[in-house]
């Protein structure tokens, strides 16, 4: 993340030999041409990702942990090497830090549960920022309701940035976590993780940082970071659904209680008792999705193909020609304009409700998010009911710059 | 522009969300209830008089909302004074149907050709939900029930 975007365009950036790999871009809605950015809820699958998985499950799927037979040895393997692949991508020391979820919300879950819970006494603390996701706030809500915790929130600026020494006087004796964004789904600013977690360690306080965003544009090294605990999920890395993966770091696997019970987590069972598995396959109770993880690894492959630096500097070229063009228009206003931020954009357009915005948009062939983003405590914050999101991926365009544009001058036009 | 979204963001449904009527509370009312999209977060609440005779005496709304829901329930509150209890159930009924796009025969003509301005909804099937979400809030005051949720 830390990479400064080039001040010159990439012209080896073959952007158009890259839209071809996503077979979904060439369609068009409402008879436009489809102009897709809603990165951040979701990103498109590259073809090579599918033939992967079909040809994982064609000719080496079984299940895997558990057969003596030839292909549950094969996907075994595949399984693995995807643990490994989500190891080298987040720069993890090691391979058991690795646990494989259905997606960012459960590694959140995971480690409310099986971390935070037995840790927390009536009164504790647990700080986390007003711009979460309800992904990082429900969960901890659960533990306020449940064991009496206390939710500490830090505001951000009116630029909606976080500055770190605001997360570091919210910690306090009784705080036993802080839960961060490592990039807002909404506003697209990127925390300072690494001083956020230097501030937090000071005071032997751990840090999660939902990385659902910042890990898809930009480099994450966890070790660098230092961070404690890393969720991702692989439907917005150009992954398939239903595989996410929780970083934690090793010296909290021991003590983390199992999540889910079921098969592939215990060592030993008995009428009487049950022994456990050690990290990662004790938080991974039942079949887990395996040939979601084996398309996981080949999306983790395509986006290292292309290169995260350069990823990065196309969606900024763009998200940054977006901004600058909004603001030039009558009655539009961004929200969220922190120095430091990746390629999404909230914005409102004065007078027209995010939802007429977002119909409007789509009827010109413009998929953007409008609502609340599962960020309602941000909402409160910046005083709205809701935003238009345009959110930006490696195959976005200058001209779906254009489009957007153009489709917001159209619904300027119908509210008048 | 596209037909549909002339047909959805008619003038006169514009002229509601701008200018929304019988907005604001209303201290006498004896039905209140608030309606809630979690989809979207919109909110509205609905004040009723009925008297005696089970009939509306007076309505009003306030919230906030989509062009769609706020014109939605401005135009309902037009709609509903001097109406029987069970006659703006029968109003909702049609109501109902007409965004839905099935066949609005319950209703009158009159009301009918008033309400006709929101049949363009039928053709958004994400926003069908901006539309009612007042009318399901007018029934839940009229039932008792406090709350209406619409997702």
């Amino acid at each position: 993340m830390s990479a400064e975007p080039r001040t010159r365009p990439d012209t080896s950036y073959d952007v158009a030999s890259l839209r071809r790999d996503f077979t979904i871009l060439g369609r068009e809605v409402h008879g436009r041409k489809l102009v897709y950015l809603d990165n951040a809820a979701s990103a498109q699958k590259p073809i090579h990702v599918l033939e992967v998985m079909n040809n994982f499950t064609t000719s080496e799927y079984a299940n895997v942990h558990r057969g003596v037979h030839f292909l549950s040895g094969a996907a075994t393997e595949r399984y693995e090497e995807a643990r490994l692949r989500v190891q080298r991508f987040l720069n993890a020391a090691h391979s058991d830090e690795i646990i494989f979820t259905r997606g960012g919300t459960e590694a959140i879950n995971l480690v409310s549960y099986a971390y935070l819970t037995p840790l927390i006494q009536p009164g504790d603390e647990i700080v986390l920022s007003v711009m979460e996701h309800h992904s990082n706030i429900v969960p901890w809500h659960f533990l306020r309701e449940r064991q009496g915790a206390v939710l500490k929130w830090v505001d951000v600026s009116d630029l909606g940035e976080l500055d770190p020494a605001d997360v570091a006087k919210a910690i306090g004796p009784k705080t036993k976590l802080v839960a961060i964004s490592h990039m807002s789904n909404v506003l697209g600013t990127k925390t300072a993780l690494a001083e956020i977690v230097r501030l937090a360690h000071a005071k032997g306080v751990p840090v999660l940082a939902d990385g659902c965003q910042g890990a898809v544009h930009g480099i994450v090294d966890v070790q660098a970071l230092d961070v404690d605990f890393y969720a991702v999920t692989g439907h917005k890395l150009y992954g398939p659904t239903g595989i996410g993966a929780l970083y934690a770091k090793r010296k909290h696997l021991k003590a983390m209680r199992p999540f889910q019970g079921g098969g592939e987590m215990i060592r030993e069972v008995s009428r009487e008792n049950v022994t456990y598995a050690d990290a990662p396959m004790r938080f991974e109770a039942g079949t887990p999705p395996i040939i979601e993880a084996v398309g996981l690894a080949a999306a983790l492959d395509y986006i290292d193909g292309v290169g995260r630096d350069r990823i990065e500097a196309h969606e900024l070229s763009l998200a940054r020609l977006a901004a600058k063009r909004l603001k030039e228009m009558n009655g539009v206003r961004i929200i969220g304009e922190a120095r430091d931020k990746g390629p999404i954009i909230s914005f409102e357009a004065i007078g027209i409700h995010a939802h007429d915005l977002a119909t409007i948009l789509d009827r010109e062939g413009v998929a953007v998010r409008g609502g609340h983003h599962c960020a309602q405590p941000l909402m409160e914050r910046f005083n709205v009911s809701g935003t238009a999101r345009a959110s930006f991926a490696l195959y976005n365009t200058v001209s779906e710059v254009d489009a957007l544009i153009a489709a917001v001058g159209e619904a300027r036009k119908v509210f008048g | 522009m596209d037909q549909g979204l002339r047909e959805l963001y008619q003038e006169i449904i514009l002229d509601h969300s701008r200018h929304p009527r019988h907005f604001g509370a209303l201290p006498d009312a004896n039905h209140v209830a608030e309606g809630h999209n979690p989809l979207c977060g919109d909110k509205v609440k609905i004040y009723l008089s009925v008297d005696l005779d089970n009939r509306i005496t007076d309505v009003s709304f306030e919230g906030r909302g989509c062009a769609i829901s706020v014109a939605s329930a401005s135009l309902m509150t037009e709609m509903l004074k001097g109406r029987s209890i069970d006659e703006a159930e029968e109003l909702m009924d049609g109501f109902l149907h007409l965004v839905k796009g099935d066949d609005a025969r319950t209703l009158d003509e009159d009301d009918r050709e008033r309400l006709e301005v929101m049949a363009g909804v039928s053709a958004f099937p994400m926003r069908i939900k901006c539309a009612t979400l007042a009318w399901h809030a007018m029934k839940s005051a009229l039932d008792g029930k406090g709350k209406a949720v619409t997702e």
